[in-house]
């Protein structure tokens, strides 16, 4: 095995979680649960998609793939946060409406159940594995830039006093509403590029392209403990297992499935405790009246 | 019933609380209704088509016709299990977004049970072996989830999530590696449990694959009925759901009660496997369970965690789904998985709406 193209195709398998969990953390941390990232994704790598289609740029891909994130981020921060929804119920909701948009749209735009036509993306340097995307250095400076806004940042201190002491921070002044809604949405432009990422690498959208990908990313939110760093190493530990996958493929040294599992048996095991309880935001998923 | 009449015909003490339950259970899902319906009228409009034109052809090919009133009543009772086990678990307050993988799992024991059975087993001995060792799969799988949050608090949503991903690679690992019929994802065709269909019954439904699965279903919601509301474990397990530390503090073992409903929650989405296995393709096949789960979740919410709701609410998701393939001609069926999410985010924002809005206006009633 070649360590620099296990490194190359690890990080490029990586980003899209990288941006995802950047945004789970986020919302998380102001208290909302963000079992949205998948519906997130889906739409944001749709909407990039359709813009790259009809514009030609990938460039206006990025916006219209962040507006589609951000779409389906508001639809989820209106009904958790002015209508109170239940959230859990909500995720599910938002996922399956993504699902079912993303799949309507694509007969009513493209005439096909399966897959748009090819687009334009970044890069296409052979020599270059991918490292002359944009996107690519973006989805690696998005965790540490995360980190910076959530411990440095007033802004990041209201979100982690929503999610841990909602009443605390109401009483000093600070709307844990409109701090929520903020969250949301940088949640869903977050989620929605790792979407844009991931429908650009690939150049076209096919049905249910994430495939899971924003339930690792929960994955890696709740594995490194809801911290942004953490998290984005939780990121690039799922994704070596998946490249060490792909990589041992045809070598039947072990079953993929087994491998597939790792992310979702290491959050369970860091749910349990076994080797230090991963403990949510206080306020998390609470709904106050 | 508005505040108005409410006020000038004084409310009797036996019949308010009914009526007021009844208001805070209807109107959420009626709400979504409409909401659902303007919301199809955009789609097929932006289609360029007709909504009278597409409604009708949708009503005609699900309850028009036995064939499409059959493969509703099919499709209506994989969920009605699936929603039956989401809202067990809902009574006790807990969110079971497994259903998918249990049902899986279930449908797989039932495979296996049926192929271990040896040939010409009548369906009176062959079907609750099957069924037992369906539910006990499913329980298996809800049962880790109850022993986490039990023993370690582990949130059951998160855990059932993942276990969904868990439990479905291992079983695409026994298929696909060791149990399959060469060429194809699934087993053999069972010996003994195959379901008799409704077209044995009545040629009328000829082709449809609605089997006898439909009753079983039908009878589990009566037995969950039955253990809800008029057994005292059921009237621990809602206690719990209600408030939790009150019950504690009635004496109520909240672990143990846990314990029980995500437990049996996974045993009634196992036993929902005997519809596709027993009833339908006299098979396990790879991927059969995919959206059942989640849908049982809508169901559930629609049906108001209730087990006669939770039938009406599984015949309407069915009737949605099969109305996709009534009017694929005109508008792409996938408009019905648009509607889908559409009926679930209405009833989830009208729920906790309703409630506010009906106890305001009660409140000023009473003033």
């Amino acid at each position: 095995m070649n360590p620099i193209s296990f490194l190359t195709q690890m990080i490029r398998i990586a980003i899209p979680y990288l941006f995802a969990a950047s945004g789970g953390v986020v919302a998380e941390r102001a208290g909302i649960v963000s079992l949205t990232l998948e519906g997130f994704m889906l739409s944001g790598a749709f909407a990039a998609v359709l813009g790259t289609n009809y514009s030609g740029s990938p460039w206006v891909g990025v916006l219209t793939g962040i507006l589609g994130g951000l779409i389906f981020a508001l639809i989820h921060a209106v009904a958790t946060i002015r209508y109170r929804a239940d959230q859990v119920v909500v995720g599910v909701a938002i996922n399956l409406l993504a699902i079912g948009v993303t799949r309507f749209f694509l007969k009513l735009f493209f005439a096909s159940s399966s897959n748009s036509p090819r687009v334009a993306g970044f890069g296409g340097n052979i020599n270059a594995a991918g490292f002359d995307n944009p996107l690519l250095w973006l989805g690696l400076l998005v965790a540490p830039v995360m980190a910076f806004v959530i411990y440095r940042t007033p802004f990041g201190l209201r979100v982690r006093a929503a999610g841990e002491h909602p009443d605390a921070a109401e009483s000093v002044g600070v709307s844990v509403k409109r701090v929520r809604y903020a969250a949301v949405a940088l949640s869903g432009i977050l989620a929605g590029l790792g979407g844009v990422y991931l429908a650009l690498d690939q150049h076209q959208f096919t049905d249910q392209m994430t495939a899971g990908r924003g339930f690792i990313a929960i994955s890696a939110v709740i594995f490194g403990r809801w911290d942004p760093i953490r998290a984005a190493l939780a990121c690039l530990l799922f994704a070596a297992a998946e490249t060490l996958q792909i990589q041992l493929q045809g070598s039947n040294a072990i079953a993929s499935q087994f491998i597939e599992m790792i992310p979702y048996a290491l959050t369970i095991v860091a749910l349990a405790g076994v080797v230090g309880r991963a403990v949510p935001p206080a306020a998390l998923g609470k709904v106050e009246d | 019933m508005t505040a108005s009449s409410a006020a000038v015909a004084p409310k009797t003490i036996s019949s308010a609380p009914w009526r007021e339950r009844a208001e805070e259970a209807l109107i959420p899902p009626l709400v979504a209704l409409l909401v659902a319906l303007i919301c199809g009228d955009l789609l097929i409009l932006s289609y360029g088509q007709s909504p009278a034109t597409v409604y009708r052809l949708l009503l005609e090919g699900t309850w028009g016709n036995a064939y499409g009133f059959g493969q509703v009543l099919y499709k209506a009772t994989t969920l009605a299990f699936t929603g039956l086990a989401v809202s067990f678990g809902l009574r006790a307050g807990l969110f079971n977004i497994g259903a998918e993988s249990q049902l899986a799992a279930g449908g797989f024991a039932a495979a296996l049970t049926g192929l271990a059975l040896p040939m010409g087993t009548p369906l009176i001995l062959a079907l609750p072996v099957c069924m037992i060792a369906a539910g006990l799969a499913g329980g298996a799988v809800g049962s880790v989830p109850a022993y986490l949050k039990t023993r370690f608090g582990a949130h059951e949503v998160i855990v059932t999530i993942m276990l969904n991903f868990i439990v479905l690679a291992l079983l695409n690992w026994f298929i696909a590696g060791h149990l399959h019929v060469p060429e194809t994802l699934h087993t053999p065709e069972i010996h003994a449990g195959v379901l008799p269909r409704l077209a044995d019954i009545d040629s009328r439904f000829h082709g449809s694959a609605a089997n006898l699965a439909l009753i079983v279903a039908a009878l589990v919601a009566v037995a969950v009925w039955f253990y809800l509301f008029r057994s005292r474990g059921g009237y621990d397990l809602r206690a719990v759901g209600l408030q939790p530390q009150a019950a504690e503090y009635g004496g109520i073992s909240v672990g143990r009660v846990w314990m029980r409903a995500l437990t049996f929650s996974g045993v009634i989405a196992g036993m929902g496997g005997i519809n596709y296995v027993l009833g339908y393709k006299h098979y396990y096949e790879d991927g059969f369970a995919s959206g059942a789960g989640f849908l049982g979740i809508a169901v559930a919410l629609v049906g108001r965690n209730h087990p006669f709701g939770v039938l009406i609410a599984a015949f309407f998701f069915a009737t949605l789904s099969q109305g996709g393939l009534a009017i694929h001609a005109f508008v792409p069926k996938q408009m019905m998985d648009v509607l889908q999410g559409v009926v679930i985010l209405a009833v989830a924002m009208a729920v906790p709406e309703v409630r506010r809005v009906l106890r305001g206006a009660r409140r000023r009633v009473d003033a």
